[in-house]
């Protein structure tokens, strides 16, 4: 690869061609100041911030969108820089509310931070916002128009990454405004709840919609009889909210901190990923070995991918898994067989998940997913940035918290329930057991399935299982953002593709890039997450859901079997297309 | 295979040599004076009455003042120029040259010849025509004094055949005094008083001989190279391109072995982009002929967006063929693929003669598979622009073509690089386009001949405001602007005196008078604060108010900013209500600092040339008329009422 020598103030680098002034900064730990420029999306260059001398240049070009070239004199910070910036920086806070304390980003807010830096302490210049109403309208996600800064990073990342096209700059000039395309409410647009517009916004123009009260209250109710979930991915990212580096596993912390809020069960997601996996592979063999349903079955626990397939894939609603998402199936058994082993009166059971993930809270008021009409399997969500706020609201120091252990009896996992929060997780964890059940109960050699791992777009793989002696090609394909959603789907549509199994999760990197998850998120970060991710199923001594000795009781004592009469009323869903004009 | 151009004209071209002919200017501006009605009451009578004499259809000479504008020549006139001609005047016209073989008294524009075309008179016998205009004021003029003394004289001196003695229209001189025009001598006098009339009379129009001490000699300030056939040719007629030479340069470069002379010619003529940044086109060819890629595009940038600004409506209206020519070779050049004409939708009658100028070039082969036997295929299509001014800034047009929301991306990626679809596109603007044709038939070095420093060749003004005389000239680069406004537009209308000239649109500065002896050209109108942009050029007088031009401008931009980037967004719209502020006598002293500061951030950190060129008018006028914003600030409420009551009032209001 072509490398390019410059200099940025002074200092000399060396970097790959095609770097960007910005990004080469970084190798020499210069930070140039912007707002809109994103690590995860292409530059849009809207803020003005990033601005930069070069030698022999009469322009200052904006440090995100230019290349670096050779012998490029590049100067960073210098006082007429920074007062441009400064006025750019004022600009911007001239057209945002001043109302930092009640904002859901008060803390993590990167314009609020910038303006701390440049020690911005007065209105320079009068302030004019437009009075937006917000847009409540989706349960799941909440847009303060007035906040917006017209970076248009949500825009990039609901078009360009998730190929949704629910939101679109409307208007123009000062009346420029981010908003759901056609000017109508978030829940009549395509909108499918990911939320990876409130974590990718660097103001609280798009926050997740907070339910910590909700929880409060049924926490104070001593009618009430709370019990919790953790999913996979939020033990490994939880950490950042608190000042620790990315993918710090704190499982055991999360159990403390929950049961000092309150909680009277602490469960774990984790167990109930392990029972999916009985009944998806099941589903699988069934299928496949039996020619019972159709092929490829495709994985339905990512709500966001759920409802983007009720919208524009519907065709494929016979190949969905009807097996029901962790999150649910958790809420479904401590309403029914945790009741019962415990004699609480399920309507007393109040269950809260702690998600990386806002569609779960639209997940979660599926009809079809009560399995006792009107009452929810699940009452409250919570993505991991409200647990954080939570646990900061009761005065818990957590960083020094003891490690505790999960509630019998719908707590125990294996290595496999925790590489769900992967892209390619839930396929790995499903083969896991797929190949066990298909080759008389003997392991996939070595356990691991690399091939599914990694953070392409889509990923394709095959593997032999031997069945009565014979090798059988199974062939997979795993694919993480709704863009590749679609290529894929597209692709198998088009009959270019011939898999058995498909894996689709909405957010980049999967559940551990959730919407829902700490700020900021990039690469590195989602990796990070992704290697604690792997770690903690590594040091596991059971791997395969099917060897969870609490899920194996479950089905011995309780549940009967996979796919049985029981699993299939409590366990399993169905889908209804929802066809929007494209 | 070439066009057989002689066979062609020859079948269609009915007026190769007409006898007689009225051409009726039919431009938008043309139409808007009543040009349309005139053309087909002449059509009608014409028919009815079965006169021996063409009705045609023609463009836009420029001379928007005058219009409905007519050319007529008739068996036993020489051709002339006529303006005002209103509808009701069709059959007075048609009579008197038809009938009476007159001239109309007060109507005919003098010293007018843009063509190449010679004044035959078909019978062989001179009709001596003596025009007469008092060119220093409209009031109280000495015209009659002097055309009565030359009528008394010509009565008593010449018997046989004497000249006749008519009132002009228009001198396409001011401030001359009274000027006599004697076309069939080609003589020019200025300042005539009393005592002349005798020596004119028998000196000139006796003898033949020119009365030396009278004789204005100066060369037309103007030059038509891109105008050349605007306002002579049928726009909507390919032959009446065909034969005035047009396409003959593409045919040129379609069947030359290289591309390289075409870029070797534009090279030495200098041209660089018409439409504002002032690039040079040959360099632009250049890179995006050497982009290797299978698939590449031209683009026709038509999105004239300018307050006052009409260059490019004005060409696409009377001579769309040389657009398309322009294009053409553009696209053989850099070995394009697709071209595509982005029209901007306010402009339906260029649409209209655009879209019938490609049809026709289609039918002749000229577009389209296997262009003239070359092997080569190329494709021409138009987009409309739906009325955002930033859609002309290159890359929110690339975009809009696309079908995507109209916002200006960064650049690095050029379009010469990626463009259109990601692929390399040229973009040009009408007029560099226009003019190409021209350059190549004149050859690069003529071309590069004319003009001042770095910039060459001539440019197309639109020259409107408190002007006497609002229209559309082509200058040499290098003109000055006192030239422009005083010798070629009269100056101001009214009393009050010139005050300040604003160039380049809401993009431009605004000069002032004292400047105005600076030549036109891309680095002097960057020095004053301005820049050459498109060609608008706006003459304001004594009573125009600079906070309120600058708030005027500014206001503009803030209306068609995108949006996208937050120093043009916000940076505009609080600029604005800080101007409003102290136009209101609300100012206050910190408040310029703060626009001065805002006009910074603007300039270096807005993302395209709409951001980094709106403040210019806010900064210029700051630079040469501060006071006015002082005597604001310093006035208060009571100074703002007053000023605007004044103003209102029509009185001149200097500011010290």
């Amino acid at each position: 690869m072509n490398t390019i020598q410059a200099k940025i103030n002074g200092m000399p680098v060396t970097v790959p061609a095609g770097t960007t002034i910005l990004e080469a900064a970084r190798s020499v730990q210069v930070k140039i100041p912007t707002l809109c420029k994103h690590e995860d999306l292409l530059p849009t260059a809207a803020c003005g911030l990033c601005i930069v001398n070069i030698k022999g240049s009469p322009k200052k070009p904006r440090a995100c969108s230019t290349p670096i070239e050779n012998g490029m004199e590049i100067t960073t910070h210098d006082e007429a820089l920074t007062e441009i910036r400064r006025t750019v920086l004022e600009l911007i806070l001239s057209n945002h509310p001043n109302s930092c304390q009640t904002c859901g980003r008060n803390g993590s807010c990167e314009l609020q931070t910038l303006a701390g830096d440049f020690g911005i302490r007065r209105d320079a210049i009068p302030r004019f916002v437009r009075d937006l109403p917000e847009d409540h309208s989706n349960g799941s996600i909440v847009l303060d128009f007035a906040k917006c800064i017209k970076c248009g990073r949500c825009i990039q990342v609901c078009q360009e990454v998730q190929n949704v096209w629910a939101l679109s700059f409307l208007q123009r000039g000062i009346n420029t405004r981010m908003a759901p395309a056609g000017d109508i409410t978030l829940a009549e647009s395509p909108c499918i709840k990911c939320g990876q517009c409130a974590a990718h916004c660097p103001t609280g123009a798009i926050v997740e919609n907070d339910e910590n009260h909700k929880v409060w209250e049924a926490l104070k109710n001593p009618e009430l009889h709370c019990t919790v979930q953790v999913a996979p991915s939020v033990r490994v990212a939880l950490g950042e909210e608190f000042g620790l580096p990315p993918g710090t596993n704190l499982t055991g912390k999360i159990y403390t901190a929950l049961r000092r809020l309150g909680f009277q069960a602490v469960f774990d997601t984790n167990f109930s990923a392990d029972l999916t996996i009985m009944e998806e592979a099941s589903e699988f063999v069934e299928r496949f070995a039996n020619g019972k349903g159709k092929l490829p079955l495709i994985t339905s626990c990512c709500p966001s991918w759920t409802d983007f397939m009720e919208k524009y894939h519907y065709d494929f609603i016979d190949n969905f898994s009807t097996a029901k998402s962790p999150q649910q199936m958790l809420g479904v058994l401590a309403k029914t067989y945790y009741a019962e082993k415990r004699k609480i009166d399920p309507s007393r059971i109040y269950q809260v998940s702690i998600m990386p993930c806002t569609a779960k809270k639209a997940e979660r008021v599926r009809p079809q997913l009560q399995s006792n009409p009107g009452i929810p399997d699940v009452d409250a969500v919570l993505t991991t940035r409200e647990l954080a706020r939570m646990i900061k609201n009761a005065g818990i120091d957590f960083k020094h918290l003891p490690e505790e252990e999960y509630d019998s009896p719908l707590g125990a996992s294996t290595g496999a329930a925790v590489i769900f929060g992967v892209t390619g997780g839930v396929m790995e964890a499903a083969l896991r057991t797929v190949y066990a059940v298909l080759n008389d109960g003997k392991d996939l050699p070595g356990v691991t399935f690399m091939p599914v791992r990694g953070m392409e777009g889509i990923k394709e793989a095959s593997v032999d299982v031997p069945i009565n002696g014979q090798n059988v090609t199974v062939k997979l394909a795993v694919a993480h953002t709704l863009k590749n959603a679609k290529i894929l789907m597209d692709k198998v549509r088009a009959g270019e593709a011939d898999y058995h199994f498909i894996e689709i999760m909405a957010c980049p990197g999967g559940c551990i890039g959730g919407g829902g998850q700490p700020q900021p998120v990039n690469a590195d970060v989602r990796a990070a997450r992704t290697a604690a991710v792997y770690k903690v199923d590594e040091v596991m001594t059971i791997r395969q859901s099917h060897k969870n000795p609490d899920v194996i009781a479950l089905y011995e004592n309780w549940l009967g079997k996979p796919l049985g009469e029981k699993s299939h009323h409590l366990l399993h869903t169905h889908y209804k297309a929802q066809p929007r004009e494209v | 295979m070439k066009i057989d151009r002689q066979q062609l004209i020859e079948r269609t071209y009915a007026r190769k040599s007409p006898a007689a002919y009225i051409r009726v200017g039919l431009d938008t501006g043309g139409i808007a004076a009543g040009a349309l009605l005139l053309y087909e009451r002449l059509k009608k009578i014409v028919a009815e009455k079965h006169l021996p004499i063409e009705v045609e259809r023609v463009g836009s000479l420029g001379l928007s003042y005058l219009d409905p504008v007519v050319e007529i020549q008739s068996a036993t006139l020489p051709r002339l120029f006529y303006g005002h001609i209103q509808p009701e005047l069709a059959e007075e016209l048609l009579t008197a040259h038809l009938d009476r073989h007159e001239v109309l008294d007060r109507h005919v524009i003098a010293r007018f010849d843009p063509g190449e075309e010679s004044t035959p008179v078909p019978n062989g016998k001179t009709p001596q025509l003596v025009f007469v205009l008092d060119t220093d004021t409209d009031e109280n003029d000495k015209t009659d004094f002097i055309l009565f003394s030359l009528r008394e004289e010509i009565k008593r001196s010449i018997a046989a055949n004497p000249p006749s003695v008519i009132r002009a229209l228009d001198m396409r001189l001011y401030n001359k005094g009274v000027v006599v025009w004697i076309p069939h001598l080609g003589i020019t006098y200025t300042h005539v008083l009393a005592p002349d009339v005798t020596r004119i009379v028998h000196q000139t129009l006796i003898k033949g001989e020119v009365v030396e001490d009278l004789r204005f000699k100066a060369p037309d300030k103007q030059q038509r190279v891109v105008l050349r056939n605007c306002g002579l040719i049928d726009p909507e007629r390919i032959e009446d391109y065909l034969a005035v030479d047009g396409y003959q340069a593409f045919e040129k470069v379609l069947f030359a072995p290289s591309s390289d002379p075409v870029i070797d010619e534009l090279k030495a003529s200098g041209l660089r982009g018409r439409g504002g940044a002032g690039f040079p086109t040959w360099l632009k060819w250049k890179i995006t002929r050497d982009v290797p890629s299978d698939i590449k595009y031209v683009v026709c940038n038509g999105d004239e967006g300018d307050p006052g600004a009409f260059m490019d409506r004005s060409v696409l209206e009377s001579d769309p063929h040389s657009v398309i020519e322009g294009l053409l070779i553009a696209a053989r050049c850099i070995g394009a693929t697709t071209g595509y004409f982005y029209i901007r939708a306010e402009y339906p009658l260029a649409i209209k003669r655009m879209q019938n100028a490609l049809d026709q070039a289609k039918e002749l082969g000229l577009i389209g598979k296997n262009i003239l036997g070359s092997g080569w295929d190329f494709d021409m299509k138009i987009r409309l622009g739906a009325g955002a001014f930033v859609c002309g800034e290159e890359t929110a047009l690339i975009a809009s073509i696309e079908g995507k929301r109209g916002s200006p991306s960064p650049r690095p990626p050029y379009p010469s690089v990626s463009g259109l679809w990601g692929k390399p596109t040229a973009i040009n603007n009408v007029e560099t386009l226009a003019g190409i044709p021209a350059i190549l038939q004149m050859g690069g070095a003529s071309y590069g001949a004319i003009g001042h420093e770095q910039s060459r060749g001539t440019k197309v003004f639109a020259v409107t405001g408190k002007v006497r005389n609002a229209q559309l000239i082509e200058v040499p680069m290098g003109t000055t602007l006192r030239d422009i406004v005083y010798e070629i537009c009269g100056g101001c209308q009214g009393k009050a005196a010139v005050k300040a000239v604003q160039t380049g649109g809401p993009s431009g500065g605004v000069i002032p008078e004292a400047k105005l002896d600076s030549p036109v050209s891309y680095e002097s109108l960057r020095d004053l604060g301005s820049i050459m942009g498109s060609g608008g050029m706006l003459v304001m007088d004594e009573n125009d108010c600079m906070v309120d031009i600058a708030k005027f401008y500014l206001k503009f931009c803030v209306d068609e900013s995108c949006g996208k980037c937050a120093p043009c967004r916000v940076g505009g719209y609080q600029m604005l209500q800080l101007l409003d502020k102290i136009a209101r006598g609300m100012g206050e002293a910190s408040d310029v600092p703060l626009i001065r500061s805002i006009c910074i951030s603007m300039q270096n950190a807005s993302l395209c040339g709409l951001g980094q060129t709106a403040p210019n008018p806010v900064l210029s006028t700051l630079r040469y008329f501060e006071s006015e914003y002082q005597a604001y600030i310093e006035g208060g409420r009571s100074y703002a009422r007053k000023m605007k009551k004044l103003r209102e009032g029509g009185e001149v209001v200097r500011i010290p």
